[in-house]
């Protein structure tokens, strides 16, 4: 039976540059002297180290623990001596820094004993299962690096499908590619485990056309399977979960919504083979493969990496840099990011190094204007109006921007890399979109010292009026019963004028209807005033 | 250590410039302007290069002006195709300083004024040829015969020494030479109540629309389905002005056919094909949504047929086009498409 696909609208056809990694099968990356490992390799909060300079630690022990439920702990991929624990660069657009625990290794590569669990994973609770994916620290290895036991956790969602994401749309990487073609049984065990623990009705296992060795592996390895290995035609950008979703089963993810609403979780196949070893072999997260490829490096190749290696290690292993390199870009060509160095770590969520020269890239030209040809509009995969974003994001229109769904952007690229003018399209939405979070923090802000502001002025009121009541007692103890209760009166009076002036002050009111007034009025105004500003100065005096 | 540099992404980009997009419309106007040529003699070839010359000396010196990078500019094309656009659009032999005045207006005023290439809210091109047509109504609709009907053929030699000096080789007269375009003669034929049989009986008028004309016509046809599969523009605009334009002449041709042009005479007569596939299709002050180019075109087609039937000028894309620029910001804010994932999908 042949599964009846569906189409995305958009999507482009770059340059693939995949086969230059694939020449030769997956080796293992050298043993670092030195291992960084950040406790932020992923989407949510950081993890929390549980170790301290000086420790020892073994390959495989856990140095961090998840510190929220969207988070991960990360473990020692190798064994030896904690050396810091400190800010140190981290694979970042920004360049930022964050803190990172440093392990120098001894050499010995030891392992923590460690095993599968006694009982096998059918048998288990079900979230005792997704609970060992936790704490193995798995996360998405696609390149998002979301935790993976929350996807394997629907809710109460029924889930029908589970799709295995082998697209790799992007050019140059092949990490994916490579581990389908060689380790394609791990994979299989790990959607076997997938699909337990959401007890999806079906699985699918999606590879682009352009790696026909990773679909026959993949097809060879299903021989016995209930699982459906689907060839879907080559489209950037196929890979991102919602596009894949829509080619695979015709159904669109809401805008705000998640794939498991409507029944569908997506994972990658690296992520599945990381759940197989964490559920079949009891090894946590501690390496991943990596294409290190570009023509910046001699001989590109995918290697097997502890996380946590410098950069610069995976690049002499391959040669060593070209001079004349351009950038170093993490991911891919369309949504990675270029590096500010090469001391940089990798992490859970690097798939690829890309050693990029200036003929790898396009070099910067000249920015034209826009010209709304529509091109962009033509290629989004997401139906945005590019070109109208572009206006509104360089106006600082940003209302108009979200109106025109800004946020639904997935920052792909394909707009800017077919737009004429050579205008960095991606750059302008990322600009509005950090400029609209920031606004919303300052409106957050302002709310929280606003309502400060009301508080202490509700309290600084009570107290005077508390002060002026005591003083209204005391007065009326050592005066006539009579002057006591116009002092009363007055005090009430004073009280109340405190309250109008402080809430006046709070609200920032400014008087209205004060034009074209009759000298009458204005006169009534003028005594007003000169009344209130005696009781102001008595009010200093006493 | 090497300098690492750190753009954001996508650190690819594709083939496509303005300058290539604006090279292939070029291209693409090359084989309707050659059979133009050919059966219009000389002065089609004139107007085009003494516009071209104006329009990039127009164009350098408003940059210059304007303080903008000029060689950046100048040779992006935009400037050439709006000089190309507008030569074809006047008669085949003008006198040199209707050609200059045309495109220097055009460069200056519609397009540097607004603010250059991509801020102008009208069809340059568009713009130069009506102001010439209100200021020169004489000179703009003095329209040579095709060489296949005309009494005699001028030479290149010929040609620009009328087209510099208004001076004709001896014993020819201007009437000689030019003679009213079908669309002209039909309108004023019909105002004389003739019959539409006996009116098309004349030799200006060819299988399809005017002698010579359809085969211009196929030649710029040929080209706009070229740049349609080569996707510099989309079939919306051109689909939906012809396809406008065919419905409604077909509406009132099978009501009266005596009265009214056939659909074919439409499509193959006048600036239609030209208009559709060339000048409707301008991204920068035409609609940009898929639906809204649908409504774009349809109005340029509508109007056409209304100008050209009733109105007060034999043809009328020119202003069906600009007239339609003004709706172009409002037709696409209505016709935005529906994003992902945002409901009426699956």
């Amino acid at each position: 039976m042949i599964r009846q696909l569906f189409r995305f609208k958009g999507g482009i056809h770059p340059p693939q540059h995949k086969d230059r990694s694939t020449r030769s099968p997956i080796q293992a990356a050298w043993l670092p002297k030195q291992l960084i490992l950040p406790l932020h390799q992923h989407i949510g909060e950081s993890g929390e180290p549980i170790v301290a300079v000086g420790d020892h630690v073994l390959k495989g022990q856990k140095i961090a623990r998840a510190s929220g439920y969207v988070s991960a702990s990360v473990h020692a991929s190798s064994s030896g001596t904690i050396t810091a624990i400190e800010e140190l660069p981290i694979p970042h657009p920004s360049g930022l820094s964050a803190s990172c625990i440093v392990i120098d290794t001894d050499g010995e590569d030891r392992w923590i004993e460690h095993g599968p669990e006694d009982i096998p994973y059918t048998e288990m609770d079900v979230s005792h299962l997704r609970n060992l994916i936790r704490t193995s620290g798995i996360v998405g290895l696609g390149g998002a690096g979301f935790p993976s036991s929350i996807k394997l956790n629907p809710a109460g969602s029924k889930i029908d499908t589970l799709i295995l994401n082998g697209v790799e749309c992007e050019p140059y990487i092949t990490c994916d590619d490579m581990l389908m073609r060689e380790r394609p049984e791990n994979i299989i065990a790990g959607a076997k485990i997938m699909r337990h623990a959401l007890n999806a009705r079906q699985c699918l296992i999606a590879i682009e056309d352009n790696k026909p060795e990773a679909y026959t592996a993949m097809i060879e390895a299903c021989k016995d399977e209930d699982i459906e290995v689907v060839q879907v035609p080559t489209l950037y950008p196929q890979g991102s979960e919602k596009q894949l979703i829509k080619v695979l089963t015709g159904k669109e993810c809401p805008s705000n919504g998640l794939p498991f609403q409507i029944g569908i979780v997506v994972h990658n196949v690296g992520t599945a083979a990381a759940v197989h070893n964490a559920i079949n072999l009891g090894e946590p997260l501690i390496s991943r493969i990596v294409t290190v490829t570009g023509d910046g490096v001699a001989e590109p190749c995918n290697l097997e990496v502890l996380l946590g290696t410098p950069m610069q290690a995976l690049l002499d292993q391959c040669g060593g840099l070209n001079s004349d390199v351009d950038r170093i870009i993490m991911g891919g060509p369309m949504m990675g990011f270029a590096m500010h160095s090469t001391e940089i770590p990798v992490i859970k969520t690097t798939n690829c190094i890309l050693a990029a020269t200036e003929s790898n890239v396009t070099a910067p030209s000249d920015v034209m204007p826009c010209i709304r040809c529509g091109a962009c509009a033509d290629v989004c995969p997401v139906d945005l109006l590019p070109q109208q974003l572009q206006w509104y994001a360089r106006s600082k229109e940003f209302e108009r921007a979200q109106e025109h769904n800004l946020f639904d952007c997935i920052e792909c690229g394909c707009c800017a890399y077919v737009c004429p003018s050579n205008i960095p399209l991606v750059h302008y939405y990322r600009y509005a979109k950090t400029e609209i979070w920031a606004q919303e923090r300052e409106k957050e802000k302002a709310d929280i010292a606003r309502q400060r502001h009301e508080f202490r002025q509700s309290r600084i009121e009570r107290e005077k009026a508390e002060k002026a009541a005591r003083l209204a007692k005391k007065k009326a103890a050592v005066k006539k019963p009579a002057d006591g209760e116009k002092d009363d009166k007055q005090a009430a009076i004073q009280a109340a004028l405190d309250r109008a002036k402080a809430k006046k002050e709070a609200q920032g009111v400014e008087p209205k209807n004060i034009e074209n007034m009759t000298p009458a009025q204005q006169k009534q105004i003028d005594d007003a005033n000169a009344r209130r500003q005696q009781t102001d100065t008595s009010e200093q005096e006493s | 250590m090497i300098k690492l540099n750190t753009p954001s992404s996508p650190h690819f980009h594709g083939p496509s410039t303005v300058t290539t997009v604006m090279l292939k419309v070029m291209l693409a106007l090359l084989p309707g302007i050659l059979i133009y040529a050919w059966m219009f003699g000389w002065g089609v070839i004139i107007n085009i290069v003494l516009a071209s010359i104006t329009a990039l000396a127009t164009e350098a010196l408003m940059l210059r002006m304007r303080q903008r990078p000029v060689m950046m500019y100048l040779f992006d094309g935009s400037a050439l195709v709006t000089a190309m656009l507008l030569a074809l659009a006047l008669p085949p032999l003008a006198p040199w300083w209707l050609v200059v005045i045309g495109s220097a207006f055009a460069i200056i005023f519609a397009k540097h004024l607004y603010g250059g290439l991509g801020f102008n809210p009208f069809n340059p091109a568009m713009v130069g040829y009506v102001m010439l047509l209100i200021s020169f109504p004489r000179e703009m609709t003095s329209w040579l015969a095709p060489l296949s009907l005309g009494e005699q053929n001028l030479s290149l030699g010929q040609s620009l020494s009328f087209v510099f000096s208004g001076s004709l080789p001896a014993g020819l007269s201007l009437d000689a030479l030019t003679m009213a375009t079908p669309l002209d003669s039909l309108k004023t034929e019909l105002g004389l109540n003739k019959a539409m049989q006996e009116i098309t009986a004349s030799p200006i008028f060819g299988m399809l629309g005017g002698t010579g004309w359809e085969w211009i016509n196929i030649a710029f046809l040929a080209g706009g389905l070229w740049l349609i599969h080569k996707k510099i523009i989309s079939w919306h605009v051109p689909i939906a002005m012809l396809g406008s334009l065919a419905l409604i002449s077909f509406l009132f041709f099978i009501i009266k056919p005596g009265a009214y042009a056939s659909p074919l005479f439409h499509l193959f007569s006048g600036g239609a094909i030209l208009g559709a596939f060339f000048i409707a299709t301008d991204p920068v002050s035409g609609a940009t949504t898929p639906k809204g180019r649908l409504y774009f075109g349809a109005g340029v087609g509508v109007l056409t047929y209304i100008i050209r039937s009733w109105g007060g000028y034999p043809d009328a894309v020119a202003f069906s086009v600009l007239l339609m620029n003004m709706a172009a910001p409002t037709i696409d804010y209505y016709t935005r498409p529906r994003v992902f994932g945002h409901g009426g999908g699956n």
